[in-house]
């Protein structure tokens, strides 16, 4: 096996990263896919609660770098998906707690054995985020459609350029569509025309994501919303499917009457 | 305000958005290359030297935005133009 080793990132906080990873992950193991999901983001650790495995935490990824345990012996393994793995962050640690040459082995050895390895990184364009991506072939970068977003995006995609990252695409998230024909959110081709890097999906902002990291469900597992639906897309793309790029439409999921309430509040 | 557009109130937030962000990127990439502006410079000095003595020390030379477009300004005060230059090697013989 040779894993795609693949980091999601952003620059800016609390743009969908997170969720981002989770759901990526799943989907990719329901394929058949045998996938590591790595939390790098030290210190502030949130992919554990967001897959809904916190509670099965032994070891976390700060162990194995000091060799306190074998790398096997802190994959957490979810029950309800086949080969689906997480590697928790350490909590109480901070991100210097790892060198980028540790990330590098670490990831290596995981290259091996898996499919694949997503990286969820932590905001910033620190140390943090060289370390989440330092070991990436390729990256995901995710932004919302607004002008701190895009920036950000901006400046993370340079640096990934600059690290010599040979594939670089666009995740634009919390996308609503309602906005953007009242002309009051950017657009997906003013985001990825502005961003020049290829587009792999638009995930629209959807109630059904915050339910879904209510229960520890990722959307992945199962569900059909919106929300769903664009990640099980972007899960094809990455596989290599031609899968038409949509718009989606955060109203889709509701009904009928609700649709048109919602087209109409002035 | 037509009678169209006061029924369907389109916004227009998502143009100055792209607007500040088309503007606001081209600073922050031209920022990120501060390297390539010095290179661009010593350049520049290197073939203008060519043909005339120019004042190094008092070069301008900026990336400037007006409306919605951006352009590269030099001011480089020409001390004399060289009576030679008719014999200056260009690039395209240097090796010769
Ligand atoms: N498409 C969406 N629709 C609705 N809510 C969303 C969507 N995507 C993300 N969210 C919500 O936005 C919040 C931030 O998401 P997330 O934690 O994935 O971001 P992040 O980029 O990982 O943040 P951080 O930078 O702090 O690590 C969460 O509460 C999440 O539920
Ligand atoms: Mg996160």
């Amino acid at each position: 096996m040779n894993a795609r080793i693949i980091v999601v990132t952003s620059g800016k906080g609390g743009v969908g990263k997170t969720t981002v990873t989770a759901n990526i992950s799943v989907a990719l193991a329901k394929e058949g896919y045998s996938v590591v999901a790595i939390d790098a983001d030290i210190g502030l650790r949130n992919l554990d609660v967001v897959m809904g495995l916190e509670n099965r935490i032994v070891y976390n990824l700060v162990d194995v770098v000091e060799g306190s345990c074998r790398l096997e012996q802190a994959l957490v393994r979810d029950k309800r998906v086949d080969n689906l793995y997480l590697l928790p962050a350490a909590q109480t640690r901070t991100k210097d707690a790892v060198s980028p040459e540790q990330m590098v082995e670490l990831c290596e050895a995981l290259r091996d054995s898996y499919d694949f390895v997503l990286i969820d990184s932590p905001a910033g364009i620190e140390g943090g985020f060289k370390n989440a991506a330092v070991a990436a072939d390729e990256a995901l970068v995710v932004a919302t459609p607004e002008v701190s977003s895009v920036r950000d995006a901006d400046r993370i995609i340079g640096l990934l350029e600059s690290e010599g990252k040979k594939s670089i695409s666009l995740i634009v998230n919390r996308y609503r569509s309602s906005m953007v024909k009242k002309g009051n959110m950017l657009d997906v081709t003013d985001v990825s025309e502005i961003l020049a890097v290829k587009l792999l999906g638009v995930v629209p902002e959807d109630e059904a994501v915050v339910v879904s990291t209510n229960k520890g469900e990722p959307l992945s597992m199962g569900y059909s919303s919106p929300a769903a639906k664009a990640f099980r897309d972007i899960c094809h793309r990455i596989l290599g499917k031609d899968i038409p790029l949509k718009y989606p439409d955060e109203n889709e999921g509701k009904g009928f009457w609700e649709g048109i309430k919602s087209l109409f509040r002035l | 305000m037509g009678f169209l557009s006061r029924f369907f109130k389109v916004g227009d937030s998502k143009k100055k958005a792209k607007e500040r962000l088309q503007l606001v990127l081209i600073h922050d990439r031209a920022d990120i290359s501060a390297g390539m502006m010095e290179m661009l410079r010593k350049d520049i000095i290197e073939v203008i030297s060519r043909y005339m003595e120019i004042d190094e020390s008092q070069i301008e030379l900026e990336l400037e935005k007006e409306n919605k477009s951006v352009a590269l300004v030099a001011n480089i005060p020409i001390v004399k133009v060289k009576r030679n230059y008719r014999n200056v090697k260009t690039s395209s013989n240097k090796g010769e």
